[in-house]
């Protein structure tokens, strides 16, 4: 499995290959990978459903145990299956839907590594392993809404999915993080074996809120919901995709993952009951504002989105029966109609619902499709997501908290959702035919087999939902509801949930008939939409632009001396604070010092100071000159003869080199302010104060033993050497020596260069005449 | 003699970094100066300062007879010294071509590639 993952993004890279060897055929070619996959765990169901785990190990990184193990339970096996069965059905859509396309081998290539990271996060055992996945299913569908990238609206909405995904994963990442060491495990099977330990933990609220931060932003939870319907900028099948199965089921999957290990109490049943049912609500009432087929389909699927959340955050067994069921129902007939939508903008040349009508006459075999599925989106028997939405009222009135509230939210997401389904389906079907940009024409079968594919496992499993109950037993097992009984039917009496079915069917069909009029009401709730969450999102990233400048031009303003201003003073902040408050900074020092050696001393600072106050560079050279040559006089008083002598050569060819180099420069001319000077000063004084406390501090302390016994005692029988230093120069430490010729080398090179560069141009210039001379 | 010449380097780094912070380019190159200097003395300093015993093999002997100077910075500060001065001189160099380009010694006067 782990071999057919990597597979895949190794496939992913291939694609623009085999796009060159087999053309327009490829998508079909590649979607055989996703098949063979989906075909494999269809040959795994009978191990699955006998309630088995498969543990599929591969050692990744050993040393920080990192695995890359892959479990397969009902949760993993429900969302894998998922993930490459309708995978399948999307590369074969989008090999007609992007026929011909210029792009299409790059399209290949992020959305088979997107299916991959996919698969490998609903498969990952380990934290670690997750969150790679995660922030890899993060920057593939990046890559996949921004897919369009000349269009400056789709580069946005990728954009801003990004970073509200991945701030998103920040926050999980610290999250999982504080998981692992709260629950003393990376492995996720073993931390949902911990759960109490884990809802016990000091930590549990922190990282419980890290968690939930990024679940919320991949599945587009109220208040992240806003860059959902913005990935709408992405190709249709993309969005089928990312909508349907993938993506925004991340956050989803994970909370019910998570759910035994820390569902339950009383923050995770609030927050998640509350934001789900707030996101269900928002996501249906700000659908049918739309009159884009895809913006409408995308925030019917924030609402679904929402239920989901919610009945997680319920946690009864019927809500979690409930859970898997909307979960099915939803992946099939989100696709479908996403394909459908993708089937009338490609046809029609329009995606606004307003615009079409009478299709059904062009594209009879479209408009079943899409009428299956809308009615599986409404909630209308006899398909599959009438099962589900019976299961989430039946568990939203058994609501512990907040029952009056959540009902509210749900019923008014369930009516709307209705009269999206009817827009979507109703409205470019039926009715007067309209003039659309492109003549409208049945879909080719490659486009129609997946939706159609789609739509009658919807109606299938409406028809007969107790073929489901073993496969949702095995998933509640996953889920944290193990042994709970599961008995799904279409028709279960005439009982409560029933009769807010009936109510909210006719509200729908009444928001439906008066759609128009209803949007147009809306439209003057604009100014206040123009304040939600988005314009929130849109604020805080020009506020970090704006920080960004100022901060930059404050310490990256182009002045080398004030970089050095600010690291000197940072270093001399950070290490006196650790030498004069960390350590008790002890002066232990005998001071015993001989008259000719202070004299020695204090010409050494004489000359650095004039060197600093001298007005003309020639008595600057001299003063440098009268400190170097302290320096090597010290060196001769402490016992260093070979570094006086170094020193007295070197001191005398710089300062021959400095006034023959230096003697064409201009005077010193009064560049800075006396403020300027004063705030230098005092830079330069808090440095050489600090160098010399270090020192004092050092001499004070315990001396080490030092290094150098060895190459003391063996510098004549080794080195057949009597002074030390040069043994140790040409010997000991020859390779520090080569290096040291290396540098010199190379700025003797230098100079040579920039020497003969200078004479050179003198040489060409001296013929010119006078005219073509220039001046640079 | 160790607190006195601690001071006499706190100076040095004192004045190397307030010429280091000027504008002018030649003063930046004499602050270079002053920094290698000090910094060789501090790297000499600390390991000890010994009056009159040379780290050296007397003839005859295999190993000095008494206690002797730390050979090993001394080592260190030597090659030190001769990779300060091929800095200078390249610096220097540098310095001079690029005053005869620009034709001003002022740092913020080389803000652009062009001049």
């Amino acid at each position: 499995m782990q071999l057919a993952v990597l597979g895949g993004f190794a496939m992913a890279g291939l694609a623009p290959l085999l796009h060159q060897w087999f053309g327009a055929r490829t998508p079909r070619l590649m979607a055989l990978l996703p098949a063979a996959i989906a075909a494999w765990l269809l040959g795994q169901w009978p191990a699955i459903a006998a309630g088995e785990v498969l543990r599929l190990e591969w050692a990744w990184v050993p040393g920080l145990d990192i695995t890359l193990t892959f479990l397969i339970d009902g949760l993993a096996w429900l969302f894998a299956l998922l993930i490459t069965g309708i995978g399948a059905l999307i590369l074969v859509y989008s090999g007609e839907y992007l026929r011909g396309h210029r792009d299409l081998p790059r399209f290949l290539v992020v959305i088979t590594a997107f299916m991959m990271s996919m698969l490998g996060l609903v498969l990952a055992d380990n934290l670690v392993t997750l969150f790679v996945f995660w922030e890899l299913t993060s920057i593939t569908s990046y890559l996949l809404i921004g897919f369009n990238h000349t269009d400056p609206a789709a580069r946005k909405a990728a954009l801003q999915g990004l970073f509200v995904t991945v701030g998103g994963g920040l926050a999980l990442l610290a999250g999982l993080v504080m998981l692992a060491g709260a629950g003393d495990s990376w492995s996720l099977a073993e931390l949902v074996q911990r759960g109490e330990t884990l809802r016990d933990h000091a930590l549990y609220t922190p990282l419980l809120l890290c968690l939930l931060i990024g679940a919320f932003t991949k599945s587009a939870q109220f208040p992240f919901h806003f860059w959902l319907p913005n990935a709408m900028a992405a190709p249709t099948p993309v969005s089928a995709y990312l909508h349907s199965a993938t993506m925004v089921k991340a956050g989803i999957y994970l909370l019910a993952r998570l759910h035994p290990a820390l569902g339950g109490t009383e923050l995770w049943v609030t927050s998640l009951s509350l934001v789900g049912a707030v996101t269900m609500a928002t996501g249906a009432f700000l659908a049918i504002q739309h009159t884009n087929v895809k913006t409408l389909l995308a925030y019917s699927t924030v609402m679904a989105l929402g239920t989901l959340t919610l009945l997680l955050g319920l946690g009864t067994p019927q809500a979690l029966t409930a859970f898997v069921v909307f979960l099915l129902a939803h992946s099939l007939y989100k696709g479908a109609l996403f394909m459908v939508a993708g089937i009338l903008d490609h046809e029609t040349g329009t995606k606004d619902v307003t615009a079409m009508g009478g299709l059904r006459r062009a594209m009879p075999r479209t408009a079943v499709v899409a009428g299956v599925a809308a009615l599986s989106l409404a909630g209308l028997p006899p398909l599959l997501g009438f099962v589900g939405k019976e299961a989430m009222l039946a568990s939203v009135l058994e609501a512990d908290a907040w029952r009056p509230l959540i009902l509210l939210l749900a019923f008014t997401a369930a009516f709307l959702t209705l009269a999206v389904a009817a827009i979507v389906a109703l409205r470019p079907f039926f009715g007067a035919s309209r003039q659309t940009p492109k003549a409208p024409h049945e879909a080719p079968s490659a486009m129609l087999a997946g939706p159609a594919l789609l739509a009658v496992l919807s109606l299938g499993f409406g028809l007969a939902p107790g073929l489901l109950d073993p496969l949702v037993a095995v998933t509640l097992a996953g889920i944290g509801a193990p042994g709970a009984e599961v008995h799904l039917a279409l028709w279960h009496g005439l009982n409560l949930p029933l009769v807010l079915s009936l109510a909210s069917l006719a509200l729908g069909l009444l928001a439906y008939r008066h759609w128009d009029r209803l949007r147009a009401r809306l439209e003057r709730l604009a100014p206040l939409m123009a304040r939600g969450p988005e314009a929130g999102y849109e604020a805080l990233m020009a506020g970090m632009v704006a920080v960004a400048e100022w901060q930059t031009r404050l310490l990256q303003n182009g002045h080398i001396r004030n970089y050095l201003a600010m690291t000197l003073l940072v270093l001399v902040g950070l290490v006196g604070h650790a030498l004069f408050f960390r350590h008790a900074f002890t002066l232990d020092v005998a001071l015993e010092v001989y008259l000719h050696e202070a004299v020695v001393a204090g010409l050494m600072v004489a000359g650095a100071v004039a060197a600093c106050v001298m007005r003309s560079r020639l008595a600057a050279v001299a003063a440098l000159g009268v400190m170097g040559f302290s320096i090597a006089l010290t060196f001769v008083l402490f016992s260093a003869p070979d570094l006086a002598i170094t020193q007295l050569l070197v001191e005398t060819l710089t300062v021959i080199l400095l006034v023959l180099v230096l003697f064409r420069l201009p005077h010193f001319a009064t560049l800075s302010t006396p403020l300027e000077r004063l705030r230098d000063l005092i830079v330069a004084a808090l440095t050489g104060g600090l160098i010399t406390a270090l020192m004092l501090a050092v001499l004070s302390g315990e001396r080490l033993p030092r290094i150098s016994d060895y190459m003391i005692a063996n510098s004549q029988p080794l080195g057949h050497g009597h002074n030390i230093v040069n043994v140790i120069l040409v010997d000991f430490r020859a390779l520090d020596t080569l290096g040291e010729m290396f540098v010199l080398a190379l700025a003797a090179i230098g100079v040579y260069a920039m020497l003969r560069f200078h004479a050179r141009e003198h040489e060409r210039r001296r013929p010119a005449p006078p005219g073509e001379r220039d001046d640079g | 003699m160790e607190p006195l010449i601690a001071v006499a380097i706190g100076t040095l780094f004192a004045a190397a970094v307030y010429m280091m912070l000027r504008r002018s380019i030649v003063k930046l190159v004499i602050g270079l100066m002053l920094l290698s200097n000090a910094a060789n003395l501090l790297i000499f300093a600390t390991a000890g300062m010994v009056r009159g015993a040379p780290p050296l093999v007397p003839e005859g002997l295999s190993a000095p007879a008494g206690a002797v100077a730390d050979p090993l910075p001394q080592a260190l500060v030597l090659t030190a010294i001769v990779i300060a001065f091929g800095v200078l001189s390249f610096s220097v160099v540098l310095v001079r071509r690029a005053w005869e380009i620009v034709g001003a010694d002022d740092l913020d006067k080389m803000r652009d590639t062009d001049s």
